[in-house]
């Protein structure tokens, strides 16, 4: 599999410049033909993207500015619901600190489990097959309510986890309803899912070229400096992509804190993450012009730390090919 | 399952970052592919030991939920072990009477037809625009290549409002239409990515023969890239039959008659209905549910990984 970087083949000017009109009247009848197959072939993938992606985008952010509860027509009131977000609604600012709690401590930390692990995988290629699946199956389920179910049960008051815990004298109660373990244990439950940023980590350690590793062996370096100056940059565009899709993917989490707080975001709203609110208020309170506002902050937020990923980027991840 | 990868010097060596120059490479690949000398007995057990620990740990959850699904009721909050103490069916028994009024294999059917359908939407629509970003040259392409890219990264929420609100206008609330139309549309980036990677690797000369041979891209796609693809459309679809039949999301906003409910909502109800007083029967119904996803995963974990791992290759 190559290193290329995303881009579509160049569209080609084939005939443009050619000697005798005859021919470039020719490549320009095909290049129709190419275009007219082009369009019909993308035709399913356009209807969705103008009708359920950027259409309902621009509907959204219509919706934000105004008060709608559908029952009666949109009122456009301006910036207000903007405003009320971030002057006048402790929950909202609450709910936001939750989130970027749980984004921000959960997954670098997922991460670090994913790399340690391939890592520890690509130690014996025999045998790390079992463990390789094993690992991953989490990440297949971790996101559904049965999984969210357990959750709540594994961390609940005398559950598996207090139990544990109570052997080493570590007496923490349920994780569930305690204000400072909720978050700690949605932590854990997405750090559980780590598989599958793992298994396109080990992906990545298998296309590093042998010998730069005997190039640094020859050198004398250890296994500590072989990590950082050869696998950490060889294997960078990897952890990047990981890094942008993990963020990206752990502000929606929805489903699991919607089933272990029985929809309420509790204890103390600790659970109470960004989609929730925006599902409450949408969908039980009928606020959709407030509910959109609260959506295009989450795009907003996911804009900024892709930007800054993107642009911090530039100083850290190599790509093959590149001389740095 | 076995393990896919075939283990080259190349890799090995990359693998063993203890080892040392090679004496003599050939009897140190085969010494090495046997985890041989290069990895001395103890950080052999050790690794082992440690790995497998770990396994334990992961699938703690799943076997905790295995057991728990032959727990009586009335042990839950008392019965701490591992192990029932009374094992018995009973659980099964009420949830095959069903949930709100509505018998568990009704659930399973929704769920089954939603992630059916979901299935084929996605295999048609991603593999065709999949075949137009990756073989077409036509103007836009550039532009709609970085906006099928950039969808990948846009949260879900931005567009569950206005959808609803769409669907609600067209009548469509409580069918599976919202649940499924967009699968047909192609909007999920992730599958019309991995099948224009793996298009992009089919080699060119394969067109070109057909073309001389008078196909056009219709023909092209269906005869020469369709069989091809086809280890990607086997990725595809589980991949959405999985998350389909996992998504909550969806379901819970639009369904809102208990008889059309799929699985996850059902389980929800389940959950709220009767935590407290039949933890058992929640527990087996959430066992139920995950059935499905495990056997696919037993069976075709191979293109599970391999498509995850596919993913992180874009650079």
């Amino acid at each position: 599999m190559g290193r290329s970087r995303i881009s579509p083949e160049a569209p080609t000017a084939d005939g443009h410049g050619s000697p005798g009109s005859h021919r470039a009247t020719r490549a320009k009848a095909r290049a129709g033909r190419e275009t007219r197959a082009g369009y019909a072939f993308l035709a399913p993938w356009l209807v969705g993207f103008f009708g359920l992606t950027i259409g309902p985008m621009l509907y959204s952010l219509y919706l934000s500015f105004t008060k709608y509860n559908i029952f009666s027509p949109p009122r456009w009131i301006g910036f207000d619901n903007y405003v009320r977000l971030f002057t006048q609604d402790p929950v909202f600012i609450k709910s936001v600190k939750s989130t970027l709690q749980y984004v921000l401590v959960g997954t670098p930390i997922k991460l670090a489990a994913a790399l340690g692990i391939a890592l520890l995988l690509n130690y014996f290629s025999r045998g790390s097959g079992f463990f390789r699946s094993a690992f991953y199956a989490p990440s297949l389920i971790g996101a559904s309510v049965s999984v969210a179910i357990v959750w709540r049960a594994m961390f609940g008051t005398d559950g598996p986890v207090d139990n544990a815990l109570s052997v080493f004298g570590l007496d923490l109660g349920g994780w569930v309803g305690n204000v400072d373990l909720a978050i700690p244990m949605m932590v854990i439950l997405s750090v559980w899912e780590f598989g599958a940023p793992m298994v396109i980590f080990l992906a990545g350690l298998k296309e590093i070229p042998a010998e730069l590793y005997e190039a640094a062996e020859v050198d004398g370096a250890g296994a500590v400096r072989k990590f950082v100056s050869v696998t950490v940059p060889m294997l960078s565009s990897v952890i990047f992509f990981n890094l942008l899709l993990e963020t990206i993917r752990a502000f929606q989490v929805f489903g699991s804190a919607f089933i272990i707080s029985n929809g309420t975001g509790s204890p103390g709203g600790r659970l109470n993450f960004i989609t929730l609110y925006m599902y409450k208020r949408g969908f039980a309170d009928m606020q959709m012009g407030y509910a959109a506002a609260i959506a295009w902050v989450v795009v907003v937020f996911a804009a900024l730390v892709a930007v800054i990923l993107f642009r911090s980027s530039r100083s850290w991840v190599h790509y093959a090919g590149d001389n740095r | 399952m076995s393990d896919t990868q075939t283990p080259d010097t190349q890799t090995l060596e990359a693998q063993a970052p203890d080892a040392q120059t090679p004496a003599a490479p050939a009897v140190g690949r085969r010494w090495r592919r046997l985890g041989g000398p290069r990895h001395n007995p103890a950080a052999t057990i050790a690794w082992f030991v440690i790995l497998l620990g770990l396994t334990v740990v992961m699938l703690y959850p799943l076997i905790w939920l295995g057991f728990s699904t032959f727990k009586p009721s009335s042990e839950f909050g008392r019965n701490t072990s591992l192990l029932p103490w009374d094992p018995s069916f009973d659980n099964f028994r009420k949830i095959i009477r069903g949930i709100a009024g509505v018998p568990l294999w009704r659930y399973f059917a929704n769920s089954a037809l939603v992630a059916s359908l979901a299935v084929v939407g996605t295999l048609l629509s991603a593999s065709l625009a999949a075949y137009a970003f990756a073989r077409i040259r036509f103007r836009g392409l550039g532009v709609f290549f970085a906006a099928m890219i950039g969808t990948l990264l846009l949260p879900f929420h931005v567009v569950i409002i206005p959808q609803y609100l769409i669907f609600n206008q067209l009548g469509l609330i409580d069918t599976y239409v919202p649940l499924v139309l967009g699968k047909f549309l192609a909007t999920d980036a992730f599958f019309v990515f991995l099948m224009v990677q793996f298009v992009r690797n089919i080699p060119r000369d394969l067109d070109e023969a057909a073309r001389i041979d008078g196909a056009g891209h219709p023909r092209i796609f269906w005869s020469v890239i369709l069989p091809l693809l086809r280890p990607a459309l086997i990725t595809s679809a589980i991949f959405s039959f999985i998350w389909a039949w996992n998504d909550f999301l969806a379901p819970l906003i639009y369904l809102t008659s208990p008889s059309n409910y799929t699985l996850p909502v059902a389980l929800r109800l389940f959950n709220d209905a009767t935590s407290t007083s039949d933890y058992g029967a929640t527990v087996a119904a959430s066992f139920v549910a995950l059935v499905p996803v495990l056997l696919f995963f037993l069976f075709f974990q191979r293109f599970l990984i391999q498509g995850m791992a596919t993913q992180g290759m874009k650079g």
